[in-house]
């Protein structure tokens, strides 16, 4: 297994699954079954028992395994030097499992999905642009940027809005970019954080070819999941690309009031998504473009920024919903966070975590409360 | 499910119960070096009502029962040597009642000292508690009983002399407030001015009872901090120097360590102290009066103040200080353990040149880290060795030269922290017999069927 040099090198001090003032406990897993074998070093101190055969490759040890969010809380709070690496090695688990063949059923479903489909919805191809009907949003040719809308957007009804409302408002704002339409294929950022890497590369190689083809030089990804591959791991496969998060490009636009906008007195919460501010270090662009809005309160949650608290969807949980479900689902507790600020709308910037916290405020049955809203339907609400 | 099982998942719910090999194997060792011991089942309660039903169905069914907080003494005291059910006290983590005025806060038996170090910035910036440099995951509970030292342990002494009540569930499965709290809303005193029974259950490892709410003293907190080095190359000159530090009574805390690398470390003693206070005037007459208790050293050319680059000061002003832990990857392996006797601070001499000894003796890695407890009542001195826990050689020779320090700091007239099994036998060899049937007679007593963290503190 890659890293196995390092599995043995975890103490289990715990900093790992704390914030940074250590007032909760910030790992997803943990938080919701509290047994030390979900914890980061529970999952270090595991894995080594597994290659050492000391235990075996269970269902109960594929949850342990497959219920890690990849939100990258331990590698931010972590003490050793191999703290960057902990993420990755949980994904080389995973990579063996996997080449195992023996892996939890809706990891494999969602494998055989994208394998098959090219994306997890095992929808056609020609339905990614369905979103983009009514709006100023072409077909890539030749554009300034590629917008890559990824699978969540392309498919998910929710994330289809919030396509429409980030197309829209690009377009309005003056931005020249275009779409791949049916040409578009997953990313394989979940593909890789689920350890199949040998389909992962096979999707970066495809997109890479594809956007050189094209002569696309520049990219717009909707999900912070899409820009961190694009960015992150599409590199070493020959993918030298300029990537942007939406909000990257909005929140300068927003500031030299490219957009029009009218007083909108409303409270809002920011939800930071793990692979746009954890994974790449992104905390100010969409807030930049919430304090542009007029009249906007923005009020923070306890755990903001480097030590915000995963919604849970990430590493393919959104997908397989091995860490959902019950009152301790990371995504309840983010909601009950969020209510706790006496906010109206719960700010996202990843259809992922739109959808897993719409999820959530229904279970909390908090409809009447708190809504969640990407920052471009903020925007959108908010137009002059 | 067996019928076990069965019960305790209708106490805690089956989603915290567990017997899966994965817990089991987990559960069955600490990050230390001492031998694993599988429990049966790992159970996370809720409340004291949960672990009052699991006690009485640990009693019915006559297996041991283990509580565990963070499992970070490195010693082994929470691994179940006969098996059993290991209670794992972290969902148990709220703060009760902070009583400002009185200065005590009472917490439930899980809450680690982390989450009260945050809940204390936040809600009272003028109180704090005696925060141990043990990672911030490690409980409240635990720490006060293995008598654990703290920030504040040389002004006031162990973390235990810091306890003002606690709420025990017994080996009956009966629930003891013990202190003021036992007969009085407030939780002021653990014993005084009634006979202080919480000594049936501090320092004995969960052996006589599991402790699901402590209250604890909380102290001003000022607003500034800074930290002073002392360094010296005579090491028998160490006890004086603290001696004079202790008389100022200016002092916060004070730690002695000793190591080897970097290269500026070497063959010296440095006196770490520091120093709070609420105004600039408060920070500079305390510093004054600190430098100048030490001038004769200075003047004797025996010691003087070295100048903390300012790289290394937050990691020295750190709380708890996170590079104790990075210690356990000096060889790139996970691992450290020491042996922490308790001993007089005349004594750090022959401490400090033995633990020299050992490293070189065995190859090993050291540190020395020495915390004076009290007004140089006595310290904790620390022999700390890092091992790789991928190689059995490097941890084999650690376990030999930590039974050799036991061995010596018993001569030494130390007394041992945090015990091993085999440190307490040592320690109950040697106690004195009126003593040792004291011990006998309280086990037996509390926990008459042998089932609470059983190989702790047996006396035959």
């Amino acid at each position: 297994m890659k890293y196995e040099e390092i599995v043995h090198r975890c103490f289990r001090c715990g900093y790992c699954k704390f914030t940074s003032d250590y007032s909760d406990f910030n790992c997803p897993s943990y938080r919701k079954f509290f047994f030390e074998s979900y914890s980061p070093g529970g999952r270090m101190w595991l894995i080594r028992a597994w290659l050492n055969g000391e235990i075996e490759n269970s269902e109960h040890f594929q949850e342990i395994l497959f219920s890690c969010a990849t939100c990258a809380n331990c590698v931010e709070h972590c003490v050793f030097t191999f703290s960057d690496d902990l993420v990755n090695i949980f994904i080389a688990a995973r990579e063996k499992m996997v080449n195992t063949g023996i892996i939890p059923p809706p990891v494999r479903d969602y494998l055989k999905n994208i394998s098959i489909s090219g994306n997890p919805y095992k929808e056609p191809s020609e339905e990614r642009a369905k979103w983009a009907k009514g709006t100023p949003v072409e077909i890539y040719d030749g554009h300034d940027y590629l917008f890559y809308v990824g699978c969540v957007g392309s498919y998910d009804e929710r994330a289809r809005k919030i396509a429409k409302a980030v197309g829209s408002l690009l377009g309005k704002a003056g931005v020249s970019l275009g779409i791949l339409g049916d040409r578009e294929t997953c990313d394989g950022n979940e593909v890789r954080s689920l350890g199949e890497l040998g389909l992962f590369q096979f999707l970066a190689q495809q997109n890479i070819d594809l956007f050189k083809e094209m002569g696309i030089s520049k990219v717009i990804t909707l999900d912070p999941h899409s820009f961190n591959a694009f960015k992150n791991d599409y590199p070493a496969l020959g993918g030298d690309f300029e990537v942007y998060h939406y909000t990257q490009i909005l929140a300068p636009l927003m500031q030299s009031n490219k957009l029009p906008l009218r007083d909108y007195e409303v409270r809002i919460t920011f939800h930071d998504p793990c692979y746009l501010g954890r994974h790449n270090g992104e905390y100010d662009a969409p807030r930049k473009i919430l304090e542009s809005i007029p009249k906007v309160a923005l009020i923070e949650m306890d755990r903001s920024k480097e030590n915000a608290f995963c919604c849970g969807g990430g590493g393919g949980n959104f997908f397989t919903d091995i860490l959902g479900g019950g009152e301790d689902s990371p995504n309840r507790i983010r909601v009950r966070e969020a209510l706790d600020t006496g906010a109206q709308i719960m700010a996202v910037a990843c259809p992922q975590c739109a959808k897993m916290l719409e999820d959530a405020i229904k279970a909390e049955e908090a409809e009447e409360k708190i809504e969640v809203l990407d920052v471009a339907e903020i925007v959108t609400r908010a137009l002059a | 499910m067996s019928d076990i099982a069965l019960q305790l998942a209708q106490i805690v719910g089956e989603r915290f119960i567990s017997k899966n090999p994965e817990e089991i194997f987990f559960y069955s060792r600490d990050p230390g070096l001492m031998p694993p011991h599988k429990p049966h089942y790992v159970v996370i309660p809720h409340t004291a009502e949960e672990i009052q039903q699991i006690v009485m169905v640990a009693q019915e069914a006559g297996i041991p029962i283990v509580p565990m907080g963070a499992g970070m003494s490195l010693t082994g005291l929470v691994i179940p040597l006969k098996g059993g059910i290991v209670i794992d006290m972290k969902r148990m983590n709220r703060i009760l009642e902070v009583n400002e005025r009185a200065r005590y806060v009472i917490v439930e038996g899980g809450t680690s000292q982390g989450k009260l170090k945050a809940y204390l910035e936040n809600h009272y910036p003028r109180l704090r508690h005696s925060l141990p440099d043990a990672p911030a995951t490690a409980t409240i509970a635990a720490n006060t009983m293995i008598h654990g030292q703290g920030r504040l342990s040389q002004q006031y002494g162990f973390n235990s002399d810091m306890v003002t009540g606690l709420e025990v569930v017994l080996a009956s499965g009966e629930i003891c407030k013990i202190g003021s709290c036992g007969l009085s809303p407030y939780w002021f005193s653990k014993g005084a001015p009634l006979p202080d029974l919480s000594g049936l259950f501090l320092g004995w490892f969960g052996a006589t009872g599991i402790i699901t709410k402590i209250g604890l003293k909380l102290y001003p907190r000022k607003r500034m901090r800074d930290v002073e080095i002392f360094v010296t190359d005579l090491e028998d000159l160490v006890p004086d120097m603290v001696y004079e530090l202790t008389h100022t009574e200016f002092v916060e805390d004070i730690n002695v360590f000793a190591q080897p690398l970097p290269m500026i470390f070497k063959d010296n003693h440095h006196i770490t102290l520091f120093i709070t206070g609420d105004t600039d005037e408060e920070l500079e007459f305390k510093r004054k009066m600190v430098w100048g208790c030490l001038g004769q050293f200075i003047k004797s050319k025996d010691g003087g103040f070295m100048s903390i680059p300012p790289v290394m000061k937050p990691t020295l002003l750190d709380m708890p200080q996170r590079s104790v832990s990075r210690f356990a990857d000096v060889k790139k392996g996970g691992g450290f353990e020491y042996s922490g006797p308790i001993i007089a601070v005349e004594r750090y001499p022959e401490c400090s040149r033995k633990v020299m000894e050992l490293a070189s003796e065995y190859d090993l890695s050291y540190s020395a880290m020495a915390r004076i407890i009290g007004r140089s009542h006595c310290m904790m001195f620390g022999f700390a060795f890092t091992f790789n826990r991928a190689d059995p050689d490097m941890m084999e020779r650690t376990r030999k030269a930590l039974e050799e320090v036991s061995e010596f700091a018993i001569e030494l007239g130390g007394v041992f922290w945090k015990p091993t099994v085999n440190e307490q036998r040592l320690a109950i060899d040697k106690m004195n017999a009126g003593a040792k049937n004291l011990m006998k007679m309280i086990k037996e007593n509390l926990d008459p069927q042998g089932i609470m963290n059983p190989g702790n503190w047996e006396v035959h």
